[in-house]
């Protein structure tokens, strides 16, 4: 071989490694979260929605602020008071080739509710609703009342095909004989506990991901998933812990991405029990349930020194909350301010409402549900105890804590007086928190599920029902607005604040953070 | 012998069925697997459904029944998370388990009896003390901590081996492993040198203090008397006789190696048999954390049952049938 033979073929390959594009290339991320299955509608719970969005769509989508976009409609419109018209898209292929229309609306709203064994159904968004094919690329989705959330419950069910799709069991989605979605990836390999691996949809319709090849691989301990993308074993990692934020930010071959998230927490306070069953007199002896009164609520919250929890407990990554959900979500209020601390105002409205000696509650909360969970009830703890309401803490692994702040107690009443919980919404708006924990606990028309204080108060109720039929955009985002002030003004809960999440990638690597607290893949961008 | 492994059978069902009824009844008083598993958007209804769907609205007694009933036909339940049978999802984890376990035991073995000969038979010399006060530290030291220690130096600093997970599969002779391939031994070698740390703490200890004391003994003198060469009465006369303790603790610590290296798969994100059952005890997955006890009794009933072979094999003096088991 000559020199200029080799000069030349040295140029050549050059040339092809400059032409080769720069998004051939394989992401592999660290998931501090597991599915459960890989069939779209066998278990309702975000680590597997979120795997499904690689590989199947909704209608319509939710960016990453929650807010609803075109997916496999484009377009859709209420036409009268109870009927919703969903105009499809065409020339849309699953990844077995088939193409979708109408139909696979139509079975897909069949399965979707009515997996065996499903251990948490999509029943909850699709009951109440109808689905009539007009043609092959028109819908009509039909209620019995007037329902504003039809397209917020649309984008949570995805379609899956009617050749192959529908019929299949969850044990065929799980070998992948059956996992054909329209979305961005196809999915090449599922090994449970260890990966998935995702090939790019080159026929995908609409923004195809940077990414030819990706690998999602469950690394749930939190220090291992830190150690693998330090090792270079991922390229990316979602919860990160807040104790490593500091040290990871220092490192100028790391780049973080944070947002705020649609989960806020909070407290909950017993308001249903003349006889509480954590509250006693300072003496021990028993006393009339003090947090009925609304001056105790309020001087709690006063009580709260929300800056220093985010400041110390969650080391700045927080962002103090004084409703139900951050700024720039449909339904918020503007005009709420987050509680100032106030000790001495507590000390005062305490005085006033006749328990100016204290008294003593137990505060509950989980362990491992929330990020630093257990010491933010810690710090509330110390905090009350100074304004003179001696509080004791207690936390528990979330296994035990829920069903005993749910149904624990006599007749399955909530067992706790004083609990610490948070609220994610996933539709992306204020009706979702508004309905589960400030509505009135009514079991057979399905409000109030999480209502563990049981705050009760039929001017609000009434609002957030009349909201729920409100089409009308403004006027719906007005009602609700107006439904936390309400309840913001009864201290029916008292909001801490909005969980941050975090995202540490490698240099060059950046996720635009979703509210949802997602990681997808399709957003994952390479500078 | 056919007689002893018998009535070792019937021993092992017994212990069996007690222990499913301690572990059914133990798993079902912690907590409600519905809250873990249920949607927070889900309504009143669609929770009621779930506790239905489940069989968790039975009384316990019940529940233990059909579970009974099942198992007699060798189905121990449908996970709650993964809706798949329990059985099934157990096996499908064992493999990865079991090579770790295997590494860490080979691990053990080729590192442990080595080191406690030397320390031993040279009981006098630095060297020796050294991997005394070493043995020190396997043992003391947590696991978790140890699993961190070893993923940043080895992944972190030195970048010379892979952080977590497991890597390629290859089959050969039917057996589909990672240590058949170069990207799944390096994979292999920290969590397996982790979870083996303790075991070649335990084997040297085991070995020097049986070949201090053998050494003393009068046969060993007789045959330095004879003029047997050093290897032939290290090697033939003392091994033999130091390796009956040896093999015990192997056996049963080997038993702990699959059952319970749940620590260094968690850490290393290995996605074995441990990593499961932790996550399902987490969730409350309970037919999982019942199924695992069911075959980790039973592993261990077996493992019991093949050291006793293995003592009759290297010491011809014990006489299973005689022994009254």
């Amino acid at each position: 071989m000559t020199l200029r033979t080799t000069a030349a073929s040295a140029l050549a390959l050059v040339a092809v490694m400059a032409t080769v594009p720069a998004w051939a290339e394989k992401l592999t991320i660290g998931l501090a979260s597991e599915a459960t299955s890989m069939d779209p509608h066998f278990h309702n719970l975000t680590p597997n929605n979120m795997i499904s969005a690689h590989i199947f769509e909704a209608l319509i989508g939710q960016d990453d602020k929650q807010r609803l976009i075109p997916g496999l409609a484009t377009a859709w419109k209420p036409i009268d008071d109870t009927t919703w018209e969903f105009t499809l898209r065409k020339g849309v292929k699953f990844h077995d080739g088939s193409a979708f229309t109408a139909d696979d609306v139509v079975c897909t709203w069949e399965r979707a509710p009515d997996v065996p064994n499903s251990p948490s159904s999509f029943g909850t968004y699709t009951k109440g609703k109808t689905i009539e094919k007009i043609d092959d690329y028109t819908i009509h989705v039909k209620t019995a009342t007037p329902y504003p959330l039809v397209p917020n419950d649309i984008s949570t069910i995805y379609i899956v095909s009617d050749e192959g799709g529908c019929e299949g069991t969850t044990e065929q989605y799980n070998d992948l004989s059956v996992a054909h979605g329209t979305g961005p990836f196809t999915i090449t390999a599922y090994e449970p506990g260890a990966v998935i691996s995702l090939k790019r949809n080159d026929d995908y319709w609409g923004d195809k991901p940077q990414w030819s090849e990706v690998d999602l691989k469950p690394i749930k301990s939190a220090p291992s998933r830190v150690a693998a993308l330090l090792a270079g074993d991922v390229d990316m990692i979602d919860g990160v812990p807040t104790t490593d934020i500091e040290t990871l930010k220092k490192r100028d071959d790391l780049t973080l991405s944070q947002g705020s998230s649609n989960r806020v927490i909070y407290l909950h306070m017993d308001q249903f029990r003349e006889d509480s069953p954590h509250v006693t007199a300072r003496d021990g002896g028993k006393i009339k349930n003090p947090l009925l009164d609304k001056r105790v609520r309020l001087a709690i919250s006063k009580a709260i020194n929300r800056d220093a929890i985010v400041a110390r407990v969650m080391e700045g990554v927080a962002i103090p909350a004084g409703q139900l959900l951050p700024d720039g979500f449909f339904g918020v209020s503007e005009n709420l301010e987050i509680m100032a601390y106030d000790p001495k105002g507590a000390k005062k409205l305490l005085e006033e409402a006749g328990v100016g000696d204290g008294f003593r509650m137990t505060i509950h909360g989980p362990n491992d549900r929330y990020i630093n969970d257990a010491k933010i009830v810690e710090a509330i703890g110390q905090m009350l105890t100074r304004i003179g309401i001696e509080t004791a803490v207690e936390t528990m692994p979330r296994s035990v804590y829920f069903k005993r702040a749910s149904r624990g107690g006599e007749g399955d009443q909530p067992e706790f007086s004083f609990i610490l919980v948070g609220w994610g919404a996933g539709s992306g708006e204020a009706s979702s928190p508004l309905k589960s924990l400030i509505h009135t606990y009514d079991k057979d028309r399905g409000f109030g599920a999480s209502n563990r204080g049981r705050h009760s108060d039929p001017a609000i109720d009434t609002m957030i029902e009349e909201a729920l039929t409100i089409v009308d955009d403004a006027k719906r985002q007005d009602m609700l607005a107006k439904a936390t002030e309400m309840a913001m003004e009864n201290v029916a809960i008292i909001p801490l604040h909005y969980q941050v999440n975090t995202w540490a990638a490698k240099k060059g690597i950046t996720y635009p953070a979703r509210t949802d607290e997602q990681t997808r893949a399709a957003n994952v961008v390479k500078k | 012998m056919t007689v002893f492994v018998l009535r070792r059978l019937i021993q092992a069902a017994i212990v069996v069925l007690l222990m499913s009824m301690i572990v059914f009844f133990g798993v079902n008083v912690v907590g409600d697997p519905v809250d873990m598993l249920v949607s927070p958007e889900a309504d009143q209804a669609e929770i009621a459904r779930v506790i239905r769907d489940f069989g968790l609205d039975r009384p316990i007694y019940e529940q233990y029944w059909y579970f009974l009933k099942g198992a007699a036909s060798g189905d121990l339940g449908n996970s709650f998370i993964f809706g798949q049978p329990a059985l099934k999802l157990i096996l499908h984890h064992m493999p990865a388990t079991l090579e770790l376990a295997f590494a860490a035991l080979f691990m053990a073995i080729i590192l442990g009896i080595p080191l406690g000969l030397y320390a031993g038979l040279y009981p006098d010399r630095a060297s020796s003390k050294a991997i005394m006060a070493g043995s020190i530290f396997g043992f003391s030291l947590p696991t978790f901590w140890v699993g961190l220690m070893l993923i940043m130096i080895f992944a972190v600093w030195l970048g010379w081996l892979p952080a977590t997970g497991r890597g390629d599969t290859a089959t050969f002779l039917g057996i589909e492993a990672s240590f058949f391939t170069r990207d799944g031994l390096s994979h292999l070698i920290l969590p397996a040198l982790n979870l083996a740390l303790l075991k070649i703490s335990l084997v040297i200890r085991l070995t020097r203090a049986g070949a201090r004391e053998a050494i003393q003994q009068d046969y060993i003198k007789f045959a330095r008397a004879k003029g047997l060469s050093t290897g032939r009465i290290v090697f033939v006369h003392l091994m033999k006789n130091i390796m009956i303790p040896v093999v015990t603790v192997l056996g049963l610590e080997f038993g702990s190696l699959i059952a319970f290296s749940v620590v260094t798969e968690t850490i290393f994100a290995w996605p074995g048999m441990g990593k499961l059952l932790i996550e399902a005890i987490l969730q409350l997955d309970r037919p999982i954390v019942v199924a695992y006890l069911m075959i980790i009794v039973i592993l261990f009933v077996v493992i019991n049952l093949v050291v006793d072979i293995l003592y009759s094999l290297l010491d011809p003096r014990v006489r299973l049938g005689e022994q009254g088991a």
